[in-house]
C-alpha cells in the first residue's frame, strides 16, 4: 500500500515538526507542563505493556517512584553521574518488580489488583517511615539535575524546560520504540497468548507466569526510567507524589484512551492533559479536576467503553467516505 | 502496664465496631453485584458530613443527624445502582473504574461544598464511663460500638429471617437460579447496595466527632475495610465482622506499643500473606457469600 505508507511517512514528519515547534509557542509554564506530559506519556504507555498480559495493578504509579527514589540516591549518596543514576533506577524499578512478582502472581485479576496496591502502598510506607535514606514525609531535595553540556559555542542547561523536554523527548521516543518492538516481536504475540487463552497457551508449553513477570518487569523497568525522569527535573520528590491518586490518573489516560493500540494510550494522556492544563484553567476550575476526571471516566466506561482509540478509525472511516464521494 | 493493655483492648473495640459496618457493607454490595466499590470510603465521609451539615452547623440534635446520615447515603447509594453499577454488574474492572469515578467526584464534591480544611464537630457527649482505675471509655465510643452490634444483629436477623434476606441470600449465591425462581436481580441489587451505603453512612455519622472530618477522610477507611474483607474472605459477612475485630486488634495494639505507619504496613502485610497464602480468606468459600 504505497498509499498508506507515504501518510505514514507525511504524518511522521508532521509529528516531528510539531514536536520541534510546540515548546517555542507556548507560555514557561506551559513547557513545564509539556515535560511532564511527555514524561507521563512514558508512564502511561509502561503501564499499558503491562496490560498486555491482561493483568490490571494498581502500583504502577509506586514502581515509577522505586525509579525515581532510586536514581535520586544513586545521584545524590553515591555520586554517579546523572544518565547512569536513571538506567540504574530503570534496573533497581525493574529488580523490586521481578521479586514483587513472587508473591503477587499467585494472583490473578481482582486479587492481582488488591495485591499490587498493597505492595506499593508497603513500598509507599517504607519511604515514610525511613528517614535515613529515603528522607521520610519530606522526602528527598536537592536531587543532582542533568549537568550542562558545551558543544562549541553552545551550551545546553537542562535547567531550562526547552532543553529537557527535548532530552525527554528523546528518551521516551527511544522507550516507546524499544516497547513497540517487543510488543511486535514474538514475546508480544506470547503476552497475547497469556491474555486472551490462557489455559490454552499453557497446554501448549508456555510458561505463563514467566511471561507474567517477563511484562511486569520490562514495564517496571520503563516506569522506573520516567521517575528517574521526573525526579532529576523537579529535584524534589516525596512519597505522597506517588500515592493512590497519581495511580488513578494513570488508570484514568489508560481507560479514556484505550489498551488495544499503541496510540491509545497516548491519545488518554494528551487529551486530558490538554483539557486539564488548557481548558480548565482558562475557565478557572483547576479546582475541580477530579470531578470532571471523575465524570470522564465514568462517561467513557458507560459510553465509550473502548476508549477515545475507537474513535480514529470511525473519523478516519468517515474521512475516506468523503473522499471517496469527492472522486467520484 | 495491666491498665494500657485494657485501655487498648477498649481502643480496639471501638474500632473493629466501625470498621466492621463500613466492610460488611462493602461485602455485601459485592455478594450481590461482584462489584467491588471502591467509593466506598467515600459513603462513610458523606455520612459523616451529614452530622457536619446538620449537627454542627444547624445545631439540630446529634441523634437526628446521624439518621439522617444512615437514610441520606442509603438514597446516595440506591442512585448509584441504578446508574452506574448496574450497567457493570459481574464486570470487576469496569465497576472498579466507576467506582474510583464516584469516589473522585464525591470527594471533589465535599471539597466544593465545605472546603478541604478538617471540620471541627463538637462532642455531643464529653462523659467518660471508667470502667475499673485508669480504663475508661468515653460515652461516644460506647455508642458506636452498641450501634454497630445493633446494627449488624439487624442486618444478620434481615438476612437469615425475612423473605428479602433470603433472597438477597440467593443472589449472592447464584444470580442465575435466584432469578429463576422469580427473584428479581434489579431490587437484589438496590437493596444491598443501598443497606451497604447506609451502614457506611452510619458509621461515618457516628465516628465524625471523634474522628479528623475532611473530604479525603475515606482513603484511610477504604484501606482497612479492604484488608478486612480480603482477610474475612470476600463475600463472607461473618468472616468480615471477624476479621473486622483481628485487624483493628492488630493495628491498635501495634499503633500504641510501636508506632501508627508500622501498624498500617503491618495491616497490609497481614492481606499480602492472606492473599498469598489463601486467596479466598481465612474464612471465605468459593461462593461469593
Amino acid at each position: 500500500m504505497p498509499e498508506r505508507r507515504a501518510f505514514g511517512a507525511v504524518f511522521a514528519l508532521f509529528l516531528v515538526v510539531v514536536l520541534a515547534v510546540l515548546p517555542h509557542v507556548v507560555t514557561y509554564s506551559q513547557q513545564e507542563i509539556l515535560v511532564f506530559l511527555v514524561i507521563n506519556v512514558l508512564v502511561v504507555m509502561s503501564y499499558r505493556f503491562l496490560t498486555l498480559t491482561g493483568e490490571w495493578s494498581l502500583g504502577h504509579v509506586v514502581m515509577t517512584g522505586v525509579g525515581a527514589y532510586a536514581s535520586a540516591l544513586a545521584a545524590k549518596r553515591l555520586g554517579f553521574p546523572v544518565p547512569i543514576a536513571m538506567l540504574a533506577g530503570a534496573v533497581v524499578s525493574a529488580a523490586v518488580a521481578w521479586v514483587l512478582s513472587f508473591p503477587l502472581f499467585r494472583m490473578k485479576g481482582f486479587y492481582f489488583l488488591i495485591g499490587s496496591f498493597a505492595a506499593g502502598e508497603v513500598i509507599r510506607l517504607l519511604w515514610k517511615r525511613f528517614r535515613d535514606p529515603f528522607g521520610g514525609p519530606k522526602g528527598l531535595k536537592r536531587i543532582p539535575e542533568l549537568s550542562d553540556i558545551e558543544v562549541g559555542a553552545f551550551r545546553i542547561d537542562f535547567f531550562d524546560p526547552v532543553a529537557y523536554y527535548y532530552f525527554a523527548i528523546a528518551v521516551v521516543t527511544v522507550s516507546l520504540w524499544l516497547l513497540w518492538r517487543l510488543e511486535r516481536s514474538n514475546i508480544g504475540l506470547v503476552f497475547n497468548a497469556v491474555h486472551w487463552r490462557d489455559s490454552l497457551a499453557a497446554s501448549v508449553g508456555v510458561d505463563t507466569r514467566r511471561y507474567r513477570t517477563l511484562a511486569l518487569v520490562i514495564a517496571s523497568a520503563f516506569a522506573g526510567l520516567a521517575g528517574a525522569l521526573f525526579a532529576h527535573y523537579v529535584g524534589a520528590i516525596n512519597p505522597t507524589r506517588f500515592n493512590i491518586e497519581e495511580m488513578v490518573y494513570v488508570l484514568t489516560w489508560a481507560i479514556v484512551g484505550g489498551t488495544a493500540t499503541f496510540y491509545g494510550p497516548i491519545l488518554g494522556v494528551v487529551m486530558l492533559t490538554v483539557l486539564n492544563e488548557v481548558v480548565l484553567r482558562k475557565l478557572g476550575l483547576e479546582q475541580a479536576r477530579p470531578l470532571v476526571y471523575g465524570g470522564i471516566l465514568i462517561a467513557c466506561v458507560l459510553f465509550l467503553p473502548k476508549g477515545l482509540e475507537s474513535v480514529v478509525p470511525m473519523l478516519a472511516r468517515l474521512g475516506r467516505g468523503r473522499s471517496r464521494t469527492v472522486r467520484t | 502496664m495491666t491498665e494500657l493493655l485494657l485501655q487498648t483492648v477498649v481502643n480496639a473495640t471501638y474500632a473493629a465496631s466501625y470498621l466492621a459496618l463500613v466492610a460488611v457493607g462493602l461485602v455485601l454490595i459485592f455478594g450481590v453485584m461482584g462489584i467491588i466499590n471502591f467509593a466506598h470510603g467515600e459513603f462513610y465521609m458523606l455520612g459523616a458530613y451529614c452530622v457536619v451539615a446538620i449537627y454542627a452547623d444547624l445545631h439540630l440534635p446529634f441523634l437526628l443527624s446521624v439518621a439522617s446520615g444512615l437514610v441520606f447515603v442509603g438514597l446516595v447509594g440506591i442512585a448509584t445502582e441504578r446508574t452506574l453499577f448496574r450497567p457493570m454488574r459481574d464486570n470487576p474492572l469496569g465497576g472498579l473504574v466507576v467506582s474510583i469515578g464516584l469516589l473522585l467526584i464525591l470527594q471533589s464534591l465535599a471539597t466544593l461544598g465545605f472546603g478541604v480544611r478538617m471540620e471541627h464537630i463538637p462532642p455531643p457527649s464529653q462523659a467518660v464511663l471508667t470502667l475499673r482505675e485508669g480504663v475508661g471509655i468515653p460515652v461516644q465510643r460506647l455508642n458506636v460500638i452498641c450501634a454497630a452490634v445493633l446494627l449488624l444483629g439487624g442486618l444478620w436477623l434481615f438476612l437469615h429471617r425475612t423473605r428479602w434476606g433470603f433472597a438477597l441470600r440467593a443472589s449472592a449465591q447464584d444470580p442465575e437460579a435466584a432469578a429463576l425462581q422469580g427473584i428479581s436481580m434489579g431490587q437484589a441489587s438496590r437493596i444491598a447496595v443501598g443497606i451497604g451505603a447506609a451502614l457506611a453512612g452510619v458509621a461515618g455519622a457516628l465516628t465524625a466527632p471523634l474522628v479528623r472530618t475532611f473530604p479525603y477522610m475515606g482513603h484511610s477507611v477504604i484501606i482497612a475495610a479492604f484488608i478486612v474483607i480480603i482477610v474475612g474472605g470476600v463475600g463472607s459477612l461473618e468472616g468480615a465482622v471477624l476479621a473486622a475485630i483481628v485487624y483493628a486488634f492488630v493495628h491498635t495494639f501495634v499503633t500504641t506499643f510501636v508506632d501508627g505507619v508500622i501498624a498500617d504496613i503491618v495491616g497490609l502485610l497481614l492481606m499480602l500473606a492472606v492473599l498469598i497464602v489463601r486467596p479466598t480468606g481465612l474464612f471465605g468459600s468459593r461462593d461469593r457469600a
